[in-house]
């Protein structure tokens, strides 16, 4: 853990918190049955990216002003963020009309195309 | 033996850089709360987790420098998207629906392949060495304003450039389509779930409720309750 | 004042920095856990008032002042009760969370110039939307109640709070583009001088739009008459019905923090924040307004026209309580909908437009502001570079918005 605490906060600090917030949401959107669960964990997926992009546009992380993404990494956050919004109200549009029709939020049971 | 605590104390204290303090707390419960997202079962506590960890991710945005992002990521995400999907967490959570356990074999399936992911990802953000260099100190120009310029068309925080005889056109156009986009999506999601117009007659309706003993299920009665009543 | 501390004083940095932090933070919990009590109090006698009747007059003297003080003992030893069926962690958190957000939000309100725990430059949005997060704690106190009361009020809040930020939002937008900054400081800083300058009074649009901001403010912290949350005549006591003692007096600290912390921002955002009606310092000869070096005791003068501001928008909050009845749900929503988010609409473009036809006012040069900011367009524009002319042609009318913002 030496690197953690060796010092000054770089961007590599900000990317092992991204990759800990996409690999939860990965196995949060493989592993839950409830719909919601999987939502979320796109949502955590979503998140981890965002953290990446703040970290790559920050020049308070990265000194070198010429290697960071600089605005453009915090405006692709912001458009994440939007879609995200976006993204969650449709889908928990979808699920609450699968729980109207099915009574239930289950993934595993939406299998009515299943032949 | 006291004098020698305090001072022991206020070398610790002097040691931590309160930056790096921070970091560590919102590092700490972004990926500990994400962790809990995974690992509980009942739904409501996972969204009381997601909530926690993406405050704390906002945390961090402040933490870069990122003022904006982060109140935005506060306001939409926080306080929009995850009220939302409290909402329906709330909405279909019945006693048999709050925890829908996963068998234990694909947990260790996915446990394997999250460490394998993790371990990559770790790796390569260790692998530059650019990106191990901090640029603590540096004073940097709150960003509210320029993104604000950025998102109607004009780089100000490129005015210094030399390439800016054919200037950057910024992101005024995929800012037109991400408000068409939110405006489809609200159309859509209102249409989607929107209340159902009852086939039944409303008099024959009325007998029918006023029969039955048993209250509405609180679906029902939260989807009008959102539609503004049944139309 | 850190600064002060280790220039001065020869305190370490870090020593200086943390006393700060948690001097502030002390301050801030005063004025919350104070106002509360003083809002109580006030409350509890407007209400008799209105009722003619007479409320508290014994506790503590004539008026019965030390009321809420008794009331504070009382439920401190009541005892913490907590239902069968609950969900034993989330019913514990919930009041804390609640509260949390509220004592977040002063974190970036200032109460005077520079007297504010962390100066912002997203001020507003940062109040508003950790505002928004208040509505956590009445969902988990709803959901963890194991109560059909409980889930109904939390379920009605989640709604209305949702609806409510998009016209609030809109409202917000107004003074900071007319101030050209999301700083709450710097947005206080332009409404120096007259009252005339104070943004309320900016153009007609923004009279109205004040209103709006009012009624979404009201509906947002969830007082009467929208507050179908803890609706007693239907839902007992709403998302804290089951909640008794301590947890259930941190529920109104947060509800009047709140309402405290939306009436300091109407009167930052709409009423001068902390200047007077009637600018005594600079006639006077003191000041240059709020300059950078105001004397402390300038401050403390803009702290009391502050809290002064904010507490009549308490006030008025519970005169409206006591007077107007509760709204039904649909009520709520269509008022939100269909009333309140395009009149905001209407105003935002009608402000947009003012601003671009008539930046100087209806009357020249009796909107100091406004004339500030003309007269920057004009400076920016003679100073022209010639050489980069062609260059920057392009970027340079938007470079100058950004040069007279800062």
């Amino acid at each position: 853990m030496t690197f953690v605490l060796c010092g000054v906060v770089s961007v590599s600090h900000y990317l092992v918190v991204g990759a800990v917030l996409f690999t939860c949401g990965v196995v949060c959107m493989a592993l839950k049955r409830n719909a919601l669960g999987v939502l979320m964990g796109i949502e955590l997926v979503l998140n981890g990216a965002n953290v990446n992009f703040v970290a790559f546009g920050s020049e308070y992380l990265a000194g070198d002003s010429r290697s960071v993404l600089g605005l453009d990494g915090e405006v692709m956050a912001l458009f994440v963020i939007l879609l995200a919004a976006a993204e969650a109200a449709v889908a928990l549009a979808i699920t609450l009309n699968f729980y109207n029709n099915h009574a239930t939020v289950d993934v595993d049971r939406a299998d009515d195309l299943h032949g | 033996m006291n004098h020698e605590a305090f001072g022991l104390l206020a070398n610790l204290f002097a040691f931590l850089d309160w930056h790096e303090f921070f970091f560590l707390l919102f590092a700490g419960v972004a990926c500990v709360a994400a962790v809990m997202v995974v690992l509980s079962d009942n739904v409501v506590r996972m969204a009381l987790h997601l909530v926690l960890s993406l405050g704390a991710t906002s945390g961090l945005f402040f933490l870069a420098g990122a003022e904006f992002v982060g109140a935005m990521q506060l306001m939409i995400y926080v306080g929009g998207t995850l009220v939302l999907l409290v909402f329906g967490v709330m909405l279909t959570a019945q006693t048999q629906l709050v925890a829908l356990r996963t068998p234990a074999g694909d947990r260790v399936i996915a446990g394997i392949l999250a460490a394998a992911l993790l371990a990559v990802l770790v790796q390569a953000a260790f692998s530059i060495e650019s990106w191990q260099k901090s640029g603590q100190g540096v004073a940097t120009a709150p960003t509210a304003t320029p993104l604000g310029m950025a998102l109607v068309g004009v780089r100000v925080d490129q005015v210094a450039e030399e390439n800016l005889v054919r200037p950057k056109s910024g992101y005024l156009l995929p800012f037109e389509i991400v408000s068409v986009h939110l405006l489809v999506v609200l159309i859509g999601a209102a249409y989607l779930a929107r209340a159902k117009r009852r086939r039944v007659p409303r008099s024959v309706d009325l007998v029918a409720s006023a029969d039955s003993t048993k209250p509405r299920s609180s679906v029902a009665a939260s989807s009008t309750l959102v539609a503004g009543g049944p139309k | 004042m850190a600064e002060f501390l280790i220039e001065t004083m020869g305190f370490p940095a870090w020593l200086s920095w943390t006393a700060i932090a948690g001097l502030s933070a002390f301050l801030i919990l005063n004025v919350i856990a104070g106002g509360a009590l003083v809002f109580i109090w006030a409350e509890r006698k407007i209400a008799a008032r209105i009722q003619d009747r007479l409320g508290p007059t014994r506790t503590g003297g004539r008026f019965g002042w030390l009321q809420s003080l008794a009331d504070g003992i009382k439920l401190l030893a009541k005892e913490d009760l907590m239902p069968d069926g609950a969900d034993a962690l989330l019913f514990r958190i919930a009041p804390y969370v609640s509260f949390c957000a509220s004592f977040c939000a002063f974190i970036a309100l200032p109460f005077a110039f520079d007297v504010v725990g962390q100066r912002l430059n997203v001020g507003v949005f940062f109040v508003v939307a950790v505002l928004g997060l208040e509505v956590f704690g009445v969902i988990l106190a709803g959901y963890a109640s194991a109560s059909k009361w409980s889930l109904f009020g939390a379920m009605r809040e989640a709604a209305q709070v949702v609806s409510y930020e998009v016209p609030l939002g809109m409202c917000v937008v107004v003074p900071v583009m007319l101030a050209g900054s999301m700083d709450l400081v710097t947005i206080g800083e332009k409404q120096a001088g007259w009252a005339s300058n104070w943004f309320i009074f900016h153009d007609p649009f923004t009279f109205i739009i004040f209103w709006v901001y009012y009624t979404c403010a009201l509906a947002s912290v969830n007082r009467a008459p929208f507050d179908l949350a803890e609706a007693e005549s239907e839902l007992v006591a709403g998302f804290h019905t089951e909640y008794s003692g301590l947890r259930w007096s941190f529920f109104f600290m947060a509800e009047y923090g709140s309402m405290f912390l939306v009436s300091a921002l109407a009167a930052i955002l709409f009423l001068g924040a902390w200047n007077g009606p009637i600018p005594v310092s600079q006639l006077l000869g003191l000041s240059d307004g709020m300059a950078a070096n105001a004397p402390y005791a300038l401050r403390l003068l803009g702290c009391i026209n502050l809290f002064l501001k904010a507490t009549a928008g308490v006030l008025v909050m519970m005169w409206i309580r006591w007077t107007l009845p509760r709204l039904r749900i649909d009520q709520v929503m269509t008022t939100c909908l269909k009333y309140c988010t395009p009149i905001a609409a209407a105003m935002f473009a009608g402000v947009m437009l003012w601003q671009l036809f008539l930046p100087g006012g209806l009357i020249a040069g009796s909107f100091q502001n406004a004339a500030g900011v003309r007269e920057g367009w004009l400076e920016q524009s003679n100073n022209q570079d010639p050489d980069n002319e062609d260059a920057l042609s392009d970027i340079l009318p938007s470079r100058r918005i950004v040069e007279v913002s800062r």
